[in-house]
């Protein structure tokens, strides 16, 4: 198996692998990030959303061989230490979650979806956030923790994807 | 009719838990191969006689023997002051590790950030029946209230001793006994060097609502910040050192036998185990993607059963595919009042319709996982379960193992809604581990799950009912076949009544879903009302309230019409309302639908709940939420598919849930009745979304008597 070395939050690190291999499945079991999740293995549900470069992807569906020397952000990598990320305080605060399953993509996607979009209708969130699936019905809290991450961001979208 | 006091006979109403009752998933050839002492010094209030503060529904079925002493306890409090609570109750999402945890705050008068809930560890737990049936408030909850307040009592005891005081001079405040003269004692210092325990009184008397200060309160969700961090592991996160990867070779069709296997390739294969063991197959490997080719290389060989019913065939063959006994048990008696032949000779006009409900898929986010490690002869089983106790009996079970040689822990786990009760992955992934010497994890691929897990039950509802001149209903005939007993009761005043639940084969399994068989029921029922009140040209709302005498439920069923402005049709939106109650609580849901081209868009949802004296608002909140929002897939998308054995539709692109375009305006309305005892929420509030979606279409012309909600073509 050829070896490849990823850049994930911003460290460096050397895997085996085979260029198809799914990025989920390395950083869940080979590097024991298990904050990303699998749900369906067909990028339909969103809860293995990372950052490549700052966009948002479904790891589950990224190949190994693809990814070359971008930069990958997972969820363990957004908190600045004990500082929350803006978009997970704003989780937080708005108790978007009920199992919780899900939130771990949510943040990413909207990370990922404030960059280009930083102050989004809820018709805009609801259409942008279609790919993350909620199946314990959160939508609703989900969609006003988006609203107050971006109105605490600001027009300038800052505040994570390293 | 409900009779509003007396305790739901869970056993008799319940009988569509089907996966309960289910034969053994394995039988294994393997050949056969005690109270935890934790605690080193303060409080413990024990567990007696446990089982009698548990029901026994869903144990019978095994005929397990006891365990020789059940010693347990329910809260400990240490000799700094921290309080750890020990329940058999699991978190799914539904937010009880927050609520028993107020109940214990409140009780105690200990701050939430004091507590450790320890849930479902079947080393650390008194025995628990499982997480369902909305029955963690109503049942866990007093009792854990009782445990704190009997260690309440017995902390001022030591206070009034070690200050030589009458008792009703002390109180307890904020993890202190205060007296007299500003003179404080910490829990921590009452407890210090000494072994207390102490049992809990029967009698012993608990708050009322009345004087709750942190139950009714929206107390944030305790490990929330471990779950928008990622920090959180679930089943499927937990790894164990030496740790390999299973994955199981599946049949190709339900009901398929094996008839040989030729494992050589993935023998082949480096570091891969295959596990041969009756009708199991399946293979270790040292990664996950390893495990997944291998169980690809094995060439499986199996016998389909022919002749299998469709879901396009299925209703025709529940009907008339009885099952005499189902697991042992006979069918239920049909409930007779009055005399519905004689009373359908003297009515001025008869309805009948007859309504179909498919098979759905729970869908939980995070599929069936466990993480299984044998140690000396003993198993230790990380698995998501709502019924750990069950899962361990499952295990004893296959593997032929006592009590005390099997501990299974359930991590907070990405959902269940009643689809994760059985234990199939745990003693899947334990044969593995057994067979490999190393711990294995088994995490179901969603292709596994939608094919291998157990599904709502189809069902076909059969409604008979019949009016006087006046324009009242004097027969009610309700003939349920598979879908359940849940619900199957009307809430409506009519003198002569016959309700019967027929259980029938069922071709795919099947089992507890949110709600159980109230959902279908509440769809026959609450249609077949709508569709009685058009034909008499009587308001829907006013036909209903001329039936019902419970006030409960009539408040949330007048709370909807109000909110949506029944009957007006405001802005060209079609109305809709169904009410109903389950679970000793009571909703009224009602829709407000537009027209788009040949379908319809649902814009509003308004729901009453009320479930007695509301312990946690913001989670009872999300609670309703979300139900109406899965509510929402079976009244509009969801159905199964299959023929020939296979699903056709078992893929997450396939089966559609609920997206965030979904999502209408959602009204919420609690109503908080702090004088009635606090029930359950986590189910009822689903049961009323698909038949007030369905009544309101009904005026863009014809529906179709069957979920999910369809217009049939003109």
């Amino acid at each position: 198996m050829p070896v490849y070395s990823l850049t994930i939050n911003g460290r460096t690190h050397s895997v085996d692998g085979d260029p198809g291999d799914s990025l989920l499945s390395i950083l869940r079991h080979e590097l024991d990030l298990t904050g990303s999740k699998y749900g369906c293995g067909e990028g339909q549900c969103g809860a293995c959303t990372i950052l490549v470069d700052g966009l948002a992807v479904r790891s589950c569906v990224t190949r190994l061989g693809a990814i070359g020397a971008r930069a990958i952000t997972t969820i363990e990598g957004v908190a600045d230490g004990e500082r929350l990320h803006p978009v997970q305080q704003a989780f937080l605060e708005a108790e978007a979650f009920q199992c919780g399953f899900c939130t771990s993509g949510m943040v990413m996607a909207t990370i990922g979806l404030l960059r280009t979009s930083p102050n989004p209708s809820e018709a805009d969130v609801a259409r942008l956030l279609d790919r993350n699936v909620c199946r314990c019905g959160t939508h609703p809290r989900i969609v006003k923790a988006v609203q107050l991450a971006a109105s605490r961001m600001g027009a300038t979208g800052s505040g994570g994807g390293r | 009719m409900m009779e509003g006091n007396t305790p739901r006979d869970d056993a008799a109403l319940e009988f569509e838990r089907y996966e309960l009752h289910e034969g053994r998933p394995y039988v294994f050839e393997v050949g056969r191969r005690g109270f935890l002492g934790l605690f080193t010094g303060g409080l413990v209030i024990l567990v007696t006689a446990p089982r009698a503060l548990a029901q026994e529904s869903g144990r019978g079925g095994r005929g397990r023997p006891e365990p020789p002493t059940d010693l347990g306890a329910w809260l400990h409090i240490d000799e700094q002051g921290r309080v750890t609570v020990f329940t058999g109750k699991v978190e799914v999402g539904q937010n009880i590790r927050t609520s028993l945890a107020q109940a214990v705050a409140d009780e105690l008068r200990v701050p939430m950030t004091a507590i450790t809930m320890v849930m479902g560890d079947t080393g650390r737990v008194p025995w628990d029946q499982g997480t369902f049936g909305s029955l963690s408030t109503p049942r866990m909850a007093p009792v854990l209230s009782k445990a704190a307040a009997a260690a309440r009592e017995l902390l001022i005891d030591r206070a009034a001793a070690a200050w030589a005081v009458d008792r009703t001079t002390l109180s307890a405040r904020d993890g202190r006994i205060v007296g007299a003269g500003a003179r404080v004692l910490s829990y921590g210092e009452l407890t210090k060097g000494a072994r207390l325990a102490a049992t809990v009184r029967a009698d012993l008397g608990v708050e009322a609502p009345a004087r709750w200060s942190v139950r009714g309160s929206a107390a944030p969700k305790v490990n929330g910040r471990d779950i928008v961090t990622g920090a959180h592991r679930y089943p499927s996160d937990i790894v164990r050192p030496g740790m390999l990867h299973g994955r199981i070779v599946r049949p190709s069709a339900m009901g398929a036998t094996l008839v040989s296997v030729d494992d050589s390739r993935a023998k082949a294969l480096p570091g891969v185990t295959v596990v041969r063991d009756g009708e199991f197959v399946g293979v270790v490997a040292p990664s996950e993607r390893a495990a997944a080719r291998a169980a690809a290389a094995v060439r499986a060989e199996w016998r389909t059963r022919p002749n299998q019913p469709t879901s396009k065939t299925i209703y025709e063959y529940l009907k008339k595919t009885p099952a005499d006994t189902v697991s042992g048990r006979g069918a239920p008696q049909p409930r007779v009042t009055g005399d519905v032949d004689a009373a359908r000779t003297t009515a001025a006009r008869r309805f009948a319709s007859s309504y179909r409900i498919p098979y759905i898929a729970h869908v939980p986010l995070e599929p069936r996982a466990a993480v299984a490690e044998w140690v000396d002869g003993g198993l230790t089983v990380w698995t998501g379960t709502q019924r750990p106790f069950g899962v361990k009996d499952q295990l004893m079970e296959a593997f032929s193992l006592p009590a005390e040689k099997v501990r299974v822990l359930m991590p907070d786990t990405g959902s269940g809604y009643g689809g994760k009760h059985t234990g199939e992955c745990a003693i899947e992934a334990a044969r593995l581990a057994r067979a490999a010497a190393r711990p294995v994890k088994l995490v179901w691929t969603r292709a596994e799950e939608f094919a291998w897990a157990y599904a709502r039950p189809a069902g076909v509802i059969d409604v008979t009912s019949a009016v006087d001149a006046r324009g009242r209903l004097i027969a009610w005939e309700f003939d349920n076949w598979n879908s359940g007993a849940s619900g199957i009761e009307t809430p409506y005043t009519v003198p002569n009544q016959r309700i019967a639940f027929h259980p029938s084969e069922s071709p795919l399994r099947q089992g507890s879903y949110r709600g159980l068989a109230a959902t279908a029921n509440h769809f026959a029922r609450e249609m077949h009302i709508d569709e009685v009140a058009r034909a008499l040209r009587v308001d829907a709302v006013e036909f209903r309230l001329t039936h019902l005498a419970e006030p409960r439920q009539r408040d949330v069923l007048t709370a909807v019409a109000q909110r949506i402005g029944w009957p007006g049709t405001a802005g060209g939106h079609a109305l809709g309302i169904a009410c109903g109650t389950e679970k000793d609580s009571y909703v009224a849901t009602g829709a407000a639908l537009s027209r788009i081209d040949a379908g319809f868009t649902v814009e509003r949802i308004v729901i009453a709940f009320e479930c007695g004296a509301i312990v946690n608002p913001d989670g009872l909140r999300n609670q309703v939420l979300g139900s109406v929002i899965q509510g929402l897939g079976g009244a509009l998308f969801e159905s199964l598919e299959f023929a020939d054995g296979q699903l056709l539709n078992g893929t997450l692109e396939q089966y559609r849930v609920p997206r965030f375009k979904d999502v209408p305006d959602i009204d919420v309305i609690l109503l908080d009745r702090r004088d009635l005892p606090s029930e359950g929420a986590g189910e009822t509030p689903i049961v009323c979304v698909a038949p007030a979606i369905g009544s309101a279409a009904r005026a863009f012309g014809r529906v179709d008597d069957a979920m999910p909600v369809r217009l049939l073509k003109a």
